[in-house]
């Protein structure tokens, strides 16, 4: 340990970084040697994704969707999958890794991970179906949303709008009405709630 | 001995007094709502014949026979009659119970700590069942020394005590295309404020050595969702902890017991629970919980991310839809709770029409940074029907905007960060709903 410290704790051991330290980022770092191709990525999503994901990303139910949603972000009802969404394939990479299957995570081996994550761009159309990912060509991958995303503005764009002495008195023409009330949806859960004297 | 005194089949009182002890309580906030409405205003009534729960040995078994020993709770529960005060979920909301979200619930809460067993929960891999002697928290990446540290290390540093609220960036986030849950539980309950006990996590960072290049830090939970989040250095080196005590015991399970990231002030889900590492480097990570979730979509299809802070917000927990007015027009209390991610709350103002007037709320409690504060406007109710609405003032000068306003920049569809002004409907019974006003 350093001199500056109180000298608590001990040095981590290599082997110790080396099994914890699985995150990804962006410019590949934290990448391992290995490679995956659709072909192989579809037989072990059809094993180990499919009965959440669909046999292409769809969605089963209410699970996440994984492919397609391309045009809808600016529209009433945004389907935010990795091909229309995510900024980077390294996420994808990442959070397959470090958390898939919900239920039996860190069980999938490096290739397999690389495999996923070519079917998972194949069923965005994002590649063709002979496509392999590799250590290698990882960084060459770039996804359609990668400018989608700006630093939060609040500070310019909000901030200063919502700031000063507000009305106290008299600040709307006449009686507020009601515009919409959640008795109609009701979709509440019963426990607790009193709807009716 | 406890025989006679577990008197559960106490008889409910038959006329003004007293809460019938096996009636649930949404049967008697209607019955008591329902005798509001008949019986005007009941202030300073005299009684018309004795009241039996004064006068009748019988009712008050209590009086009589003897209660539980000091050895019967080595740690005690709430009172059966407060069995309605729980955590409550939303079905619908998410595909799984596992990655989920439940609710603190704020209606019947009071003051600004929120109790350690009512504190709302949100795990993305269930909860990690984690004993403090397995217990390794690592700091790697761009540090002099990679280090790891046992519980019993992290125990030997100097502690710091702060209450601090933790907000869940999608609390309200269901009704930002208008009302739709009915009850603040449901519309303002991923929120919890308790005292933490921790180590600065600049003191542990230290111990590691930053090298000048480690602008960004990752924490790590233990958990099977591996839980990451980037925080810049800057926010890491000013007042995060590193929190083994809430609210003076050990962090509950589902709150990362034995160590979680106390984050003051920003969105809860960089507060990592079962913190098990730590990794400094030069730039953020953009890991899947700060790009495909925790980003927020404007209309133009573009989406923010790192949008950190929690603005400042408040809701009236009282009347509310899961606590209406139940003792009919008179002197009638109006509470509710305020927060603010940039600061204290010096101010907060409450409508009764809707926003057309404005009076400003009486604060009562510590006025802490970061922390939730509990206000009260007191009023003599004639029974007309009310539209409240509070509003928020943080000490940057920031006043909370309306639901509205915020659409006006943002759209419907950020998800995240709805700090907007509700609007609670209560009409001439007392009963309040969710309601959205122009």
């Amino acid at each position: 340990a350093p001199e500056a410290g109180f000298g608590l704790g001990r040095p981590a051991l290599e082997e110790e970084v080396a099994a914890w330290d699985i995150d990804i980022r962006p410019d590949g770092q934290g990448l391992p040697v290995g490679s995956g191709d659709v072909f192989t990525g579809e037989e072990v999503w059809v094993e180990r994704c499919a009965v959440c994901h669909g046999d292409f990303g769809e969605a089963v139910g209410r699970w996440p969707v994984i492919a397609g949603g391309f045009g809808t972000l600016d529209g009433e009802d945004p389907v935010k999958t990795t091909g229309s969404y995510w900024p980077y394939l390294s996420t994808v990479w990442d959070y397959v890794h470090r958390a898939m299957p919900f239920g039996e995570a860190q069980s999938l081996t490096d290739d397999e991970v690389y495999a996923l994550t070519a079917y998972i761009l194949y069923s965005n159309d994002l590649v063709d179906d002979d496509f392999e990912l590799s250590d290698e060509n990882f960084a060459e991958v770039s996804l359609p949303n990668e400018d989608g995303f700006f630093m939060d503005d609040r500070p310019d764009t909000e901030l200063s709008v919502f700031t000063g002495e507000p009305c106290m008195s008299d600040c709307t023409d006449g009686p507020v009405e009601i515009t919409m009330r959640s008795m109609v949806l009701d979709v509440t859960p019963d426990s607790g709630v009193v709807t009716e004297a | 001995m406890s025989d006679l005194i577990k008197a559960k089949g106490l008889k409910p009182a038959p006329k003004n007094g007293g809460t019938p002890p096996d009636a649930s309580r949404r049967a008697f906030l209607g019955a008591a709502a329902t005798g509001a409405a008949a019986t005007v205003a009941a202030t300073a009534a005299r009684a018309a014949s004795p009241d039996p729960l004064i006068t009748d040995l019988e009712q008050q078994p209590w009086t009589q026979y003897l209660g539980d020993g000091v050895d019967a709770a080595p740690y005690g529960m709430p009172s059966e009659h407060e069995a309605h005060v729980v955590r409550r979920n939303v079905e619908w909301l998410t595909a799984d119970p596992v990655s989920s979200v439940n609710f603190t619930p704020l209606h019947e809460l009071d003051g600004i700590i929120t109790p350690n067993g009512l504190c709302f929960e949100r795990h993305h891999a269930g909860v990690a069942e984690m004993d403090k002697g397995s217990y390794r928290l690592m700091i790697n990446g761009l540090v002099d020394t990679p280090m790891v540290f046992t519980m019993d290390d992290l125990m030997r540093f100097p502690r710091e005590n702060h209450a601090y609220f933790l907000e869940c960036a999608a609390n309200s986030g269901m009704e930002w295309r208008g009302a739709q849950l009915n009850g603040c539980q449901f519309t303002h309950g991923m929120i919890h404020n308790v005292i933490y006990t921790g180590v600065p996590l600049r003191l542990i960072l230290e111990e590691a050595g930053i090298k000048t290049a480690g602008k960004w830090i990752l924490p790590e939970g233990a958990d099977a969702s591996g839980m990451t989040r980037s925080i810049p250095m800057e926010k890491a080196l000013d007042d995060c902890l590193v929190a083994f005590k809430m609210n003076g015991e050990a962090l509950r399970p589902e709150q990362g017991y034995p160590v979680r990231l106390v984050v003051p002030g920003w969105e809860g889900n960089m507060w990592v629970k079962w913190l098990r590492r730590i990794e400094v480097g030069d730039q953020p990570w953009h890991h899947r919980e700060e790009t495909s979730k925790y980003t927020d979509l404007l209309e133009d299809g573009r989406a923010r991310r790192f949008t950190w802070e929690m603005d400042a917000k408040s809701v009236i927990t009282s009347p509310s839809p899961q606590a209406p007015i139940t003792h009919g027009p008179g002197p009638t209390v109006i509470t509710g709770v305020a927060w603010s991610g940039r600061g204290t709350i010096p101010r907060v103002d409450v409508t009764l029409d809707g926003g057309r007037n404005w009076v400003q709320a009486r604060m009562s409690g510590p006025s802490l940074n970061k922390s939730m504060h509990r206000f009260y406007h007191e009023f003599d109710w004639d029974g007309s029907p009310l539209l409240l609405q509070s509003r928020a003032h943080d000490s940057t000068g920031y006043v909370q905007p309306t639901k509205e306003q915020l659409r006006e920049v943002r759209g419907e569809n950020s998800i995240y960060h709805n700090n907007g002004i509700q609007t609670w409907a209560v009409n001439e019974r007392g009963i309040a709903e969710n309601v959205e006003v122009g």
